[in-house]
């Protein structure tokens, strides 16, 4: 992929842009606000990782705004370090489409990175997803593994569901949190991991083969190979 | 001598004092005042000097007409005739008359000559008149007869005059007063407006200074100023407030969070120093930022509480189902209860909308909920409820089955970083409930610690969330 990185402090772009390049992508870094929405507005980038706080005057909401406004629909993650509540809102209603706050795991970036790079394939209106020979079918909303039929509590269905949209990718405990339940809150334990642990008695017991995977100091992974 | 810097000054203070409110205010007093004197002094003279003209205007009409009357049926002899009658009759002698030819000749008549105001038809006059060689102020309407003739009635006005002098000079001395009155009042207004305002000017000044200790004195009287006085004082009670939760915050920050800083740092240093192989190096690392991300959730506690205490959020009140909400709560959690063999067991209404902030109240719920799975030993049960007692009013009960918290911890539990002692062996920051009162606190209520089975052996606690939903 190719990305755009404005951020002004060296480390964390030095930090961030090495992460990405090892992951396969082509990063391109700028450091102040004005030649972040020229470089934006006029190269083709799959992805723009922006920082709120900028230098030259046009900060990271300003950015999202022109681009937006200029019908640039190019994906948006804020990494930022304004972590209040009515900031991530402000942030998201401008335009962008996550938002992520310093300080952060790189595998965190990472995964919400490729969530948000397969988002436009994901607006096709499947109506069944497959991984392996697990398959969920969204409008009779029944999950089946091989010939087995597997009974799921619907947030559990949602989670799975969740987990094969972005089938082959990692998706961290805070997107679960933010995707499945909708809320912005600190769980204080790991009741994720309890949720996905369930998850994974009912899908994964029995076989041979497990699907769900836990990534580790990551997230959660559904694929089929091992 | 005033030098020029001294001057500007001074019309500098003038210049302030014109624009100041009190005098503005006193001016339209003063004004008010004056206008209220003048209509009444209009009104007076109106009423004795206007009233008095007009009567004597309206005997010199009649006469008039009852000796046109008289011209009509006999001329000049008749007119005569009715004007001895008159003058004969006119006890007062105030009754004026004299009836010319229009070259001059005088008829009859009790004056010496015709006046020089009422030289034309018709005309009416206030004039001195010579009567018997003696000046006298009269008021007189010449009646042409016919191109021969003229009369003229008029009335002596003496008294009129009279009155009018005593009147113009009592309502100008009464104009006088009014003014002194006026300007008396004005700047006492003035001075009192100031004098109200002098102690809060005081106090705001004082509070910039940096006293924030200070407030707004109120009079018993309780008027619009102490009325100000009290909201600048509410104002100033949250102001003192917040101060006291940034104090609190940058307490717990110096105190609470240099430990898990310290001993990330001696981890690495240790590491440093003396780790003996490369795969042991990696995993004090690992352990290091898993240390660091467990301080920078203990930032992000700390600023959440700090976010609800400051009641910036508000702006982001919305309706919501807390039903919902508890639903999820009681999902995330339950799995988390059933890990442990715990029961958790719920009741609420149907539907329990409200006004607030939900993301908070989950938190606050959330934090209730994983300090009642935390605390109650395995097996044991976990009530949650909810229910509206009164309009407006929510309340949430956590009820678990662990070891409670002492009478005098309960006070303490809300601070900041307080644990109580059976608990430090647990993992947590001690800023959970602290959250959890901010949020009670955010929503207009509060939270009630007491025993879940008092008098048992392990009495468990009562958490009861009370949130008021402004809707």
């Amino acid at each position: 992929m190719q990305i755009l990185l404005v951020e002004d402090d060296a480390e964390v772009a030095r930090f961030v842009k090495k992460g990405l390049q090892e992951a396969g992508h082509i990063v391109e870094n700028v450091a102040n606000g004005r030649n972040g929405l020229f470089m934006a507005a006029s190269e083709p980038f799959d992805l723009l990782i922006l920082d709120r706080m900028l230098p030259g005057g046009v900060d990271g909401l300003r950015i999202v705004e022109t681009l937006r406004s200029q019908g640039n629909k190019t994906p948006v993650l804020f990494l930022t370090a304004l972590g209040a509540v009515d900031e991530r809102v402000k942030g998201l209603k401008a335009g962008g489409d996550d938002y992520l706050v310093k300080p952060f795991a790189f595998a965190e970036l990472l995964a919400r990175i490729e969530a948000l790079a397969r988002r436009p394939a994901m607006e096709v209106r499947a109506t069944k997803l497959t991984v392996a020979d697990l398959e969920v079918d969204l409008l009779s909303r029944t999950v089946t593994r091989g010939s087995k039929r597997i009974e799921v509590q619907p947030r559990e269905f949602r989670l799975l569901e969740h987990l094969m949209r972005h089938a082959g990718q990692v998706v961290t405990r805070t997107m679960l949190l933010e995707k499945v339940w909708d809320y912005h809150f600190d769980p204080q334990t790991n009741v994720i991991d309890v949720h996905v642990s369930r998850l994974r008695q009912k899908v994964d017991r029995g076989f041979d083969v497990p699907l769900i995977h836990t990534v580790r100091n990551a997230g959660y992974m559904i694929r089929a190979g091992a | 001598m005033a030098t020029p810097a001294e001057d500007r000054d001074g019309w500098r203070d003038v210049g302030a004092y014109l624009k100041s409110a009190g005098f503005r205010f006193a001016a339209l007093f003063a004004v008010l005042f004056l206008a209220a004197t003048l209509g009444f002094a209009l009104m007076l003279w109106w009423g004795t000097a206007g009233t008095l003209s007009r009567q004597l205007d309206d005997a010199i009409r009649a006469d008039a007409i009852g000796l046109q009357e008289a011209w009509r049926g006999g001329g000049a002899t008749a007119v005569k005739d009715a004007v001895g009658e008159r003058l004969a009759v006119d006890i007062d002698d105030h009754a004026i008359y004299l009836l010319t030819t229009i070259a001059g000749n005088r008829l009859t008549g009790n004056l010496d000559r015709w006046p020089g105001a009422a030289e034309s038809a018709g005309s009416w006059a206030s004039d001195l008149v010579r009567r018997d060689g003696v000046a006298v102020p009269a008021r007189v309407y010449h009646l042409p007869l016919d191109q021969n003739h003229r009369l003229l009635i008029g009335r002596d006005a003496t008294d009129r005059e009279k009155l009018r002098s005593l009147l113009s000079e009592a309502l100008l001395w009464s104009f006088a007063v009014a003014v002194a009155f006026a300007l008396a009042g004005a700047a006492a207004l003035r001075r009192a407006l100031a004098d109200r305002l002098r102690a809060a000017a005081a106090t705001a000044g004082a509070i910039a200074a940096g006293d924030l200790s200070r407030r707004v004195p109120l009079s018993a009287q309780h008027d619009e100023f102490d009325q100000l006085g009290e909201s600048m004082n509410a104002m100033l009670d949250r102001i003192d407030q917040l101060m006291v939760g940034i104090k609190g915050v940058s307490d717990s920050i110096a105190h609470d969070l240099r430990t898990p800083i310290a001993r990330a740092r001696m981890r690495l240093e240790n590491a440093l120093l003396s780790a003996p192989d490369y795969e042991s190096l990696r995993a004090t690392i690992e352990t290091t930022v898993a240390d660091l991300d467990g301080i920078s959730r203990v930032f992000q506690a700390l600023l959440r509480i700090a976010e609800a205490e400051a009641g910036a959020r508000r702006a982001a009140f919305a309706p919501f189902d807390l039903a919902t909400v508890l639903t999820d709560a009681a999902e995330v959690y339950g799995a988390l209860a059933e890990e442990r063999d715990q029961q958790l067991e719920t009741s609420w209404p149907q539907t329990l909308t409200m006004v607030g902030d939900r993301d908070m109240v989950l938190q606050a719920i959330a934090n209730l909920l994983d300090n009642a799975v935390k605390f109650t030993p395995e097996g044991g049960t976990i009530h949650l409820s909810a229910s509206a007692p009164v309009r407006g009013k929510r309340e949430i009960i956590v009820c678990d089955e662990g070891p409670g918290l002492a009478a005098e911890d309960r006070a303490r539990a809300g601070q900041r970083f307080f644990r109580a002692d059976p608990s430090r062996a647990l993992p947590g920051s001690g800023l959970g409930l602290s959250l959890v009162k901010a949020v009670a606190a955010l929503h207009g209520g509060e939270l009630r610690l007491g025993d879940g089975q008092a008098g048992a052996a392990r009495p468990g606690l009562e958490a009861r969330l009370v949130l008021i939903s402004r809707a």
